[in-house]
């Protein structure tokens, strides 16, 4: 992003920390105080995403600090959006859309969010929709949505089975080819890929962040 | 259950028994057995085999011994598992209105395992009062928080401060409607478990008869796992790691204490002396080293030494990839415990652990649900060749027993090749 004042930087830093009190309370103050754009504060905050997103590759970030993260960007947004209608600009493009739930069968939602909330603020049009999602309601949201890119999560070994079905009938309703779908979850590797026909795994939001970049022609 | 059923064990059963249980402690002691053992624990999966759902399996307790018993005597593992406890569970779970599972009829289908829901089920702001008082904490918040037996003891009055004449008066507070209706609902429930404990001891003195000795009874938990699965829930905890840090680290510490006296109090009940550990929040892919070596170890490690001094044998099984933690988890006096590992690579953990533990593990479950049986065979042969036959002290398992969709013939498959290639 843009040259950044030192107190840009600062709130950057603070927010790739995990200072939290100290980010929250400087965005605070820019935001309501010193009257800043909140979508540059918006910005800011997707920089030190981006930090932490980088340390969490590197090893030296975990699960703790994206759910921290998260917690410290949903507050900050929680002040920064209602003032976006008052500033320029309005909402930034957004890259592929990509939607995403858990299968059929299973309830787990952890990871799921985790991915959800890291593409988010990676910039994608994420949908959500929500657990034990039946195979007919994959095929309705993509009819409706129509997303480049499906995310299909399951922590259980029956997710196998729910996976391969779903993506089954995405081939059966001929909407194979417009969309990539991406699996996930603490039991899928390369043999559950190969076994339910997806175009790629990921153990990690981090992982699900960069395959959806590679299949939308964005730099990782 | 009728009056409970006695068992012959047969000589020929008792010296087959015995030398199961001997290739198992032969293992825990760190001395080469006679040959790999192999255990099994199999959950949903019997649901499968038997051929009925999993409501069943849950319900109806003679249904799931005869199966269970079915599998043992065609596979003739090792060490099975306490099939009852492990699965049987749906009476008593209703009678305790268990709220942190979902179970077939309660919140899934039929043919759907049980799963928990991840809730915060203590606030955050609640640390100070679980410190203070665990056992009002517990009686008066949690425990009506998490199953509806327990709802009305909220009201019940505060007890610590209750001697002299506000004893007298503070008694009260056990005949308020509320709380005389939980008690009614309580002993309700503890009349179903002792049904389901009952069908339990039938089952485990049915397989002892048969010559085969359960590789586990009693379970417990990490004091890590305990606060963030049943207390926190898996993001409050992580936040916790850094909004509450000081208060964390006390109660882990505090619980480590609690817990061993609890386990201790089980197993002796239960007459067996490993303790099954399962354990979530671990791995590799969870948090840092830095912070696995924070929060995570010591207190755990301190619930190994008190089972350990109180001649408990810990079999936590380490969920996930703990690749990362095999050289602190090695912190323990050698021979005294069985670690289980479920996608940790099982050569390397030989490698930096084999003089320390027995390990148990680990063909992984996407290779048993989806493989062939010649997968199967060369993933024990790999194991067996890499691990046991270098002198490490593995009883062979599934990375986390039999995953519920695995066909019959990778079970076969499994119990043939480990007697195929270390016997």
């Amino acid at each position: 992003m843009s040259d950044m004042t030192d107190q840009e930087k600062q709130l950057v830093e603070w927010l790739a920390d995990m200072n939290e009190d100290d980010a929250f309370a400087l965005a605070k103050r820019m935001l309501l105080e010193q009257g800043a754009n909140p979508m540059r504060v918006l910005d800011l905050c997707r920089a030190a995403m981006d930090i932490v997103g980088k340390r969490f590759e590197k090893g030296e970030y975990f699960l703790p600090e994206l759910v921290l993260a998260g917690e410290m960007l949903e507050n900050i947004g929680a002040i920064a959006k209602p003032l976006i209608k008052q500033a320029p600009g309005g909402e930034p493009k957004k890259l592929a859309k990509v939607l995403i739930g858990t299968v059929h069968g299973d309830l787990h939602d952890i990871g799921k969010n985790i991915v959800t909330f890291m593409l988010d603020i990676n910039g994608f049009d994420v949908k959500d929709i929500g657990v034990d999602v039946p195979v007919k309601t994959f095929l309705d949201e993509i009819n409706a949505f129509q997303p480049d890119v499906v995310g299909l999560s399951g922590f259980l070994t029956l997710a196998f089975d729910s996976m391969k079905e779903t993506i089954e009938a995405i081939q059966g309703a001929g909407m194979r080819d417009k969309v990539k779908i991406m699996i996930g979850g603490g039991q899928i590797d390369e043999i559950v890929r190969s076994y339910t026909g997806a175009d790629a795994f990921g153990t990690n939001a981090v992982q699900a962040v960069t395959l959806c970049k590679g299949w939308s022609g964005v730099a990782a | 259950m009728t009056a409970p059923q006695t068992y012959v064990q047969t000589p020929q059963a008792k010296a087959a028994y015995d030398a199961r249980w001997q290739r198992i402690m032969d293992c825990v002691n760190l001395k080469q057995p006679d040959r790999m053992p192999v255990a099994m624990l199999a959950t949903f999966w019997l649901a499968r085999y038997g051929g009925i759902s999993y409501r069943q399996l849950m319900y109806d307790y003679e249904k799931t011994k005869e199966i269970s018993e079915r599998a043992i005597l065609e596979f003739q593992p090792d060490a099975p598992s306490p099939t009852v406890l492990a699965v049987a569970t749906g009476p008593s779970l209703e009678a305790i209105g268990f709220k942190q599972l979902q179970w077939p009829g309660h919140g899934v289908r039929d043919d759907q395992p049980y799963q928990y829901l991840d809730r915060e089920y203590m606030k955050a702001e609640e640390y100070d009062e679980f410190l203070f008082d665990p056992t009002g904490f517990y009686l008066r918040k949690y425990l009506p928080r998490v199953a509806e037996a327990f709802e009305g003891l909220e009201e019940l009055h505060y007890l610590p401060g209750l001697h002299y004449f506000r004893l007298v008066a503070g008694i009260r507070s056990f005949g308020k409607p509320r709380v005389r209706q939980a008690f009614e609902k309580i002993f309700k429930a503890a009349e179903e478990v002792d049904r389901m404990v009952a069908h339990h001891a039938d089952f485990t003195q049915r397989m002892a008869a048969h010559g085969f000795p359960m590789s586990y009874i009693t379970t417990t938990v990490s004091p890590y796992d305990m606060l963030a699965d049943y207390f926190r829930g898996a993001t409050g905890m992580m936040k916790d790691l850094y909004r509450n840090k000081d208060k964390l680290l006390q109660l882990l510490d505090k619980a480590a204490v609690f817990l061993v006296q609890q386990t201790l109090w089980s197993a002796k009940s239960a007459g067996h002396p490993i303790v099954f550990i399962p354990i979530h929040w671990a791995p590799d892919a969870f948090m840092s080293g830095k912070q696995f070596e924070t929060f995570w170890w010591p207190s755990f490690r301190k619930l190994l030494m008190g089972l350990i001094e109180g001649g408990i044998i810990p079999m936590p099984l380490w969920e996930a990839d703990c690749t990362k933690r095999l050289e602190v988890i090695r912190d323990i006096p050698p021979g005294k415990c069985i670690y289980w590992f479920e996608r940790t690579d099982m050569v390397r953990a030989f490698e930096v652990l084999g003089d320390v533990v027995a390990l148990r593990g680990n063909i992984s479950p996407s290779l048993l649900t989806t493989g062939t049986p010649e997968q199967v065979d060369a993933a024990v042969r790999h194991l067996a060749e890499n691990v046991f036959h270098k002198g490490g002290k593995l009883i062979l398992d599934g990375a986390f027993g039999i995953p519920d969709e695995t066909p019959v013939e990778n079970v076969r498959a499994m119990f043939t090749a480990a007697r195929k290639y270390a016997s």
